[in-house]
């Protein structure tokens, strides 16, 4: 393979033997299939998909954590099976609500800690810490103890504890899971302009939420029940959905056995039902535009009163319910339940 | 399933010394910030010295007993830092998601696990002279050193060969997960009674003492109070010399053993998917 990739895998599987099978027998459990992916130097990469997709588990075989049942996965040129002990000091990885450290350490000792595993030495390490602080805002807090962190401050920590390295090849695993807005927008502020500063360093982002991937992500591979479903830029993907059209209609509450007679009309592609306070929002995917016009006659013989109606750009998430036949919503709660 | 191959790790000695000084820090540094180790360290083993001091005196015991009871006091913080922060720690290390990232980066988990025992070593070693010091004013323990040198050379040897068996547990401990608990729990209260922490473990007998050798604190305890204490050769096991071979053996053997378990544990991980925490 040639080596101007920093991430290469080959009819990657990973099958983990559970138990649970009939008389609590061992079965098996699929958690990638046949995942073939390139990401070039410098790139900013994005696997998207719902909880249980198989993202982590990528993640795991890239980071040497995890041996592949089969195929073959390269970082850095180095193959994951072989040569983990050459891709070790390559790579660093991020994990979204990790609780890594120790709380009686204060933040800039846990990060020199860390340092230390990578063989910076002690002075440059420091000068990293006080600088990558400043740049997150954590800079006025190096020395509280990280047990008095909040989540968001803790996350920023751990952001610090993964760019510190300067890794080539960095893996970040769902890393605004359980941040709020303000905390998340400044991880993806930072992790933007972190790609741009470091030519050559790869990004490698899970991802379940489709604004992060859409947002920060130069390629995105949309990631199902262990199988790598689409893979292209944000803009590409969306260009699959041009020939359909997407309206997002707001109405008053209805019935909520009614939003099953949508599903039937001809030409509607995919329909979703939130309900709200006092209203409903209805999304549909048609085939083509002409198919509203059934849709707002149906909505009229039921009675349902529109409040409003939006034609709306594809999203991600539009794209993602093209390839799969359900949202990334629904996948979850089916996968819960 | 692909089988990790064993490639040497490209270590440098720098690196090496890096990871045990940086991982023995949160141990040293980080474990006197928790005042409350001077309650549950020393002031609650210090109950149980004074109990077993005032039966032996009730019973008329040999004074030589008392300085018994108040050195294995201090020794029982040891077994304590083994069992629950040496063994059971690379399963707690994964839970808390610290064990991956120790493995992810390019250092030797040897040196991980060094800098583990050296830290709790060096923070346990401060509560048991602090016991130490506490138990013999309040009971006017009564020394009869017979070489500085040979004592510490004595606590030095038991405690590589005590880390160096907690070493070795801790990698047995996290592949059998939470059931680490009940083991720790198991080996808790048998350890008391066959390392002799409140008796010289000659009143066992030959086999039993014998047997209880394997375990580092009985024969490094024993050696220990042949040493300090005026009566101590007379309710010695066996002559200094014999245990401190039996040390060094120890030694070598949970070092090696260490080091095997550690490798066949990380591969076995690597292989099943259990070096990182349940949640993930």
């Amino acid at each position: 393979m040639p080596d101007d990739h920093a991430i290469q895998t080959q009819a990657l599987n990973r099958i983990y033997k559970i138990r649970g099978g009939k008389k609590n027998e061992p079965k098996e459990l699929i958690a990638l299939r046949d995942v073939h992916i390139e990401v070039p130097r410098g790139e900013l990469f994005g696997l998207l998909g719902p909880n249980g997709a198989g993202k982590t588990t990528l993640i795991k075989i890239l980071t040497t954590l995890l041996a592949p049942s089969s195929g073959r996965a390269l970082v850095a040129g180095f193959d994951v099976t072989t040569q983990a002990y050459e891709i070790r000091p390559r790579i660093n990885m991020v994990s979204g609500g990790e609780s890594s450290g120790y709380g009686l350490l204060t933040v800039r000792e846990n990060l020199w800690m860390f340092s230390q595993f990578y063989g910076i030495p002690s002075k440059e390490a420091n000068r990293r810490i006080k600088e990558l602080l400043r740049v997150v805002g954590l800079d006025d807090r190096m020395n509280t103890k990280s047990s008095e962190l909040s989540t968001g401050l803790r996350q920023k920590m751990n952001i610090v504890r993964g760019f510190m390295t300067n890794p080539e090849v960095l893996f970040l695993d769902e890393p605004t899971l359980g941040l709020d807005v303000g905390a998340a927008r400044d991880v993806r502020g930072f992790i933007q302009n972190w790609v741009k500063q470091q030519s050559g360093h790869t990004i490698l982002l899970t991802t379940h939420h489709m604004i992060e991937a859409d947002e920060l992500c130069d390629r995105v591979a949309i990631i199902n029940q262990g199988r790598i479903l689409a893979c292209d830029s944000p803009s590409s993907l969306k260009r699959m959905l041009q020939r359909e059209a997407i309206f997002r209609l707001r109405v008053d509450s209805i019935n909520s056995a009614e939003p099953n007679n949508f599903e039937k009309i001809g030409g509607v592609r995919h329909f979703t039902y939130r309900p709200g306070e006092g209203h409903a929002t209805l999304e549909f995917i048609l085939e083509e535009e002409d198919v509203l016009t059934e849709v707002v006659n149906q909505l009229a013989s039921h009675n349902i009163h529109l409040q409003s109606l939006e034609k709306r750009e594809p999203s991600l998430e539009d794209v993602f319910i093209q390839l799969v036949g359900r949202s990334m919503e629904e996948v979850e709660r089916e996968g819960t339940s | 399933m692909k089988e990790p191959v064993e490639v040497s790790r490209p270590y440098s000695a720098k690196l090496f010394l890096q990871t045990v000084i940086a991982r023995a820090y949160p141990r040293v540094i980080g474990a006197q910030r928790e005042r409350s180790w001077m309650f549950f360290d020393v002031f609650l083993p210090f109950l149980s010295v004074s109990a077993y001091v005032f039966v032996y005196r009730a019973i008329g015991a040999p004074e030589t007993y008392i300085g018994f009871v108040v050195m294995g006091g201090a020794m029982i913080a040891f077994w304590m830092n083994i069992l629950w922060g040496m063994s059971s720690q690379l399963y707690w290390e994964k839970e808390q998601g610290n064990l991956a990232l120790y493995i992810m980066a390019p250092n030797s988990m040897m040196a991980i696990l060094l800098g583990m025992a050296l830290g709790g070593m060096v923070a346990t070693t401060l509560r048991a002279l602090v016991i130490i010091l506490v138990g013999s004013l309040a009971f006017n323990v009564q020394f009869a050193l017979v070489s500085f040198w040979a004592l510490l050379g004595t606590f030095l040897l038991t405690m590589v060969a005590l880390y160096g068996m907690g070493m070795m547990f801790s990698s047995i401990f996290l592949m059998l997960n939470r059931e680490a608990w009940h083991l720790a729990n198991l080996a808790q209260e048998p350890i008391f009674l066959f390392s002799g922490f409140y008796f010289p473990i000659k009143s066992l007998g030959f086999w039993i003492a014998a047997g209880a050798s394997i375990i580092p604190l009985s024969v490094g305890m024993d050696a220990m109070r042949q040493l300090v204490f005026p009566d101590g050769p007379t309710f010695g096991f066996l002559d200094v010399r014999i245990e401190l071979a039996i040390l060094v053996i120890l030694s070598i053997g949970f070092i090696l053993g260490a080091r095997y378990l550690l490798a066949a544990m990380e591969r076995l991980a690597i292989r099943e998917g259990r070096l990182t925490e349940s949640r993930r």
